[in-house]
């Protein structure tokens, strides 16, 4: 089975582009499954389901996605192999700017949107920073300057990706996409062993383990301050 | 790259400015160092804030380095100097029906066809400089020879730039610094001589002048239409560009074309209206996702254009006066 990390910031056209992606697939008779991770809601599944493949969805709820994703992908990788995939595609929403889900050696893929602003791939991190293939979506909402000054961006946070435009409505893009993700010669049992591309913070506070209160005397771990001038506050 | 000081690096190639700011990476005070030891005194903290992995960044420098170089270089003598459609098939494995299809700079192409018939695959296949590798068979050489794998995979050497239907700016910024980014993208030399031009183009072409002040969200249809074609025309890198359609509101269309084929664009243009279809010399007809004829236009379209656009004029002219609050007079319209 092949694997494959798509990711990206909320509403960019992850769904969209991989549901075009799975279109040329399923011509091609590769059997694709998917996983969808999010924080507290997410109706993707139906749109997947709708497609017609497997779909499981998994919320983290009081954690970072992206934390929940590495705790999750060995089961699902299990998943996808019981259920005789030639092909899983995981999509994780990126609502904590400074982790990502991707893993070395498994194709990363980041899903980013022309309308975000051309400060985004300077904000995203290592979401866009450590991904092997940029899809530019929602090109078809903006001019020509505007999509090539996104694009230069891009390529000075992550000047090794392949940075490709997809339209996620039309799917002008997505076929060629599809040719750069399925690598018949990959077998994946299992991600056991495999490493994040990028670490993980490694702090935790007291709100992390459900302290609710506020005041410095509820505070523990590592906290961090802003900075303030003298007599400032 | 190993033995430059940040300062050389900079002075060098004044481009990685924009490396150095799209990651974060704050080298003020450090530009004697070399970039590696630039790297080693961050302290494992702020790289751990700041989310930065020190240990590809030579790497990606580097490479950002080499691929800015080539696509500068590029730019200066790397033309496109001709593209060519080579026949594959249509939807039903039907073979298409020409030999070739030879576009040079300047030409315009039109591009005819019912919605849905296979439009943008014929342009994603120009765009992705296909080779037998996508649903239609078809291929694309550039000068004669395949093409080079940088128009598939570096993002700053894009073959087909797009001017899409869509007439408004997203971006928040007035037309003189929307330019300057846009220059400053594509490491433009001459960046305010280039910002004159294209605003001067864009007030030839849309009705109503506007000035670089003038914020780019609060441009008329026309204007940004306008704006967008002309900072196509001169400021985007890409050789081929294709029209979706250019609507007939406030803009002067033939100056557009006439604008894109001045700066040696191949223009292909989607599009059924005859005024702009005829002005091409050839168009692909497409029908069922391939390639149904490839028509000249002939003498008798040609004479029928002028008589187009002559009605086209009166027509305007009607327009305009019934705008201004005029009753309108047979003599003062067909004159
Ligand atoms: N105009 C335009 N709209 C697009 C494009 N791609 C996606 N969209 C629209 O953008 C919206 C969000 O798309 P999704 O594919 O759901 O985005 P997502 O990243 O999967 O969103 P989440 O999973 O909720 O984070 C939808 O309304 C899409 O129809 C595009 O290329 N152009
Ligand atoms: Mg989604
Ligand atoms: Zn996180
Ligand atoms: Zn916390």
């Amino acid at each position: 089975m092949n694997l494959i990390i798509f990711s990206g910031p909320p509403s960019s056209g992850k769904t969209s582009v991989i549901l075009k992606v799975i279109e040329s697939f399923q011509r091609r008779k590769i059997n694709v499954g998917a996983v969808k991770f999010d924080c507290l809601y997410t109706d993707d599944d139906k749109l997947y389901e709708k497609a017609g493949i497997p779909i499981k969805k998994g919320l983290s709820g009081a954690l970072c996605p992206d934390h929940f994703f590495a705790s999750n992908i060995e089961d699902v990788v299990k998943w996808g192999n019981k259920k005789k995939l030639d092909l899983l595609i995981t999509e994780s929403a990126g609502l904590c700017n400074r982790c990502s889900p991707y893993l070395v050696g498994v194709k990363g893929v980041c899903v980013i949107d022309n309308l975000s602003g051309i400060n985004t791939p300077k904000k995203i991190g290592p979401m866009l920073k450590s991904a092997d293939l940029v899809a530019i979506t929602k090109g078809d909402i903006v001019s020509q300057a505007e999509r090539e000054v996104f694009a230069s961006r891009v390529s000075a946070v992550n000047p090794k990706a392949v940075v490709m435009h997809i339209n996620g409505l039309s799917g002008q893009g997505a076929y060629e996409l599809s040719t750069m993700l399925y690598d018949e010669k990959q077998h994946l049992h299992s991600v056991q062993g495999m490493k994040l591309r990028f670490p993980m913070p490694s702090a935790m506070c007291s709100y992390c383990l459900g302290e609710t209160r506020i005041g410095q005397n509820y505070q523990m771990g590592n906290t961090k301050k802003m900075i303030w001038e003298d007599g400032e506050k | 790259m190993k033995r430059l000081t940040i300062a050389q690096i900079l002075h060098q190639y004044p481009f990685t400015v924009e490396f150095f700011q799209q990651n974060r990476l704050d080298i003020t005070g450090f530009e004697q160092l070399c970039f590696e030891d630039y790297l080693e005194q961050l302290d494992e903290r702020e790289l751990e804030e700041k989310a930065i992995d020190p240990k590809n960044l030579p790497e990606e420098l580097n490479e950002y380095i080499r691929q800015m170089s080539i696509f500068l270089g590029l730019e200066k003598n790397n033309k496109v100097q001709s593209l060519t459609i080579l026949p594959g098939h249509d939807k039903k494995a039907v073979p298409e029906n020409f030999d070739e299809l030879v576009i040079l700079p300047s030409q315009i192409v039109a591009i005819v066809g019912p919605t849905g018939s296979g439009k943008s695959r014929l342009l994603a296949d120009i765009e992705w400089a296909a080779q037998r590798d996508t649903p239609t068979g078809r291929s694309i050489l550039i000068n004669n020879t395949l093409p080079d794998a940088k128009w598939r995979y570096s993002p700053n050497n894009k073959l087909v730039a797009q001017l899409s239907q869509n007439m408004n700016f997203v971006i928040d910024l007035s037309v003189k610094e929307f330019l300057r980014l846009h220059a400053q993208s594509r490491m433009a030399e001459n960046e305010q001589k280039l910002s004159a031009e294209i605003l001067a183009e864009a007030n030839k072409l849309a009705g109503e002048s506007f000035s670089e002040d003038t914020p780019v969200t609060s441009l008329s249809g026309g204007q940004s239409r306008a704006l967008m074609i002309a900072d196509t025309a001169i400021l985007s890198a890409s050789p081929i560009v294709l029209i979706d359609e250019i609507e007939n509101a406030g803009i002067d269309r033939r100056k557009a074309l006439e604008l894109l084929i001045s700066q040696d664009k191949i223009v292909l243009m989607a599009t059924h209206d005859p005024l702009l279809a005829l002005m091409a010399d050839r168009r692909i007809v497409i029908r069922n996702g391939g390639i149904d004829a490839v028509l000249e236009t002939t003498q008798d379209e040609k004479k029928l254009l002028e008589k187009m656009n002559r009605l086209d004029c009166i027509m305007q002219t009607a327009r305009r006066e019934l705008r201004a609050g005029k009753t309108l007079h047979p003599e003062k319209i067909f004159v």
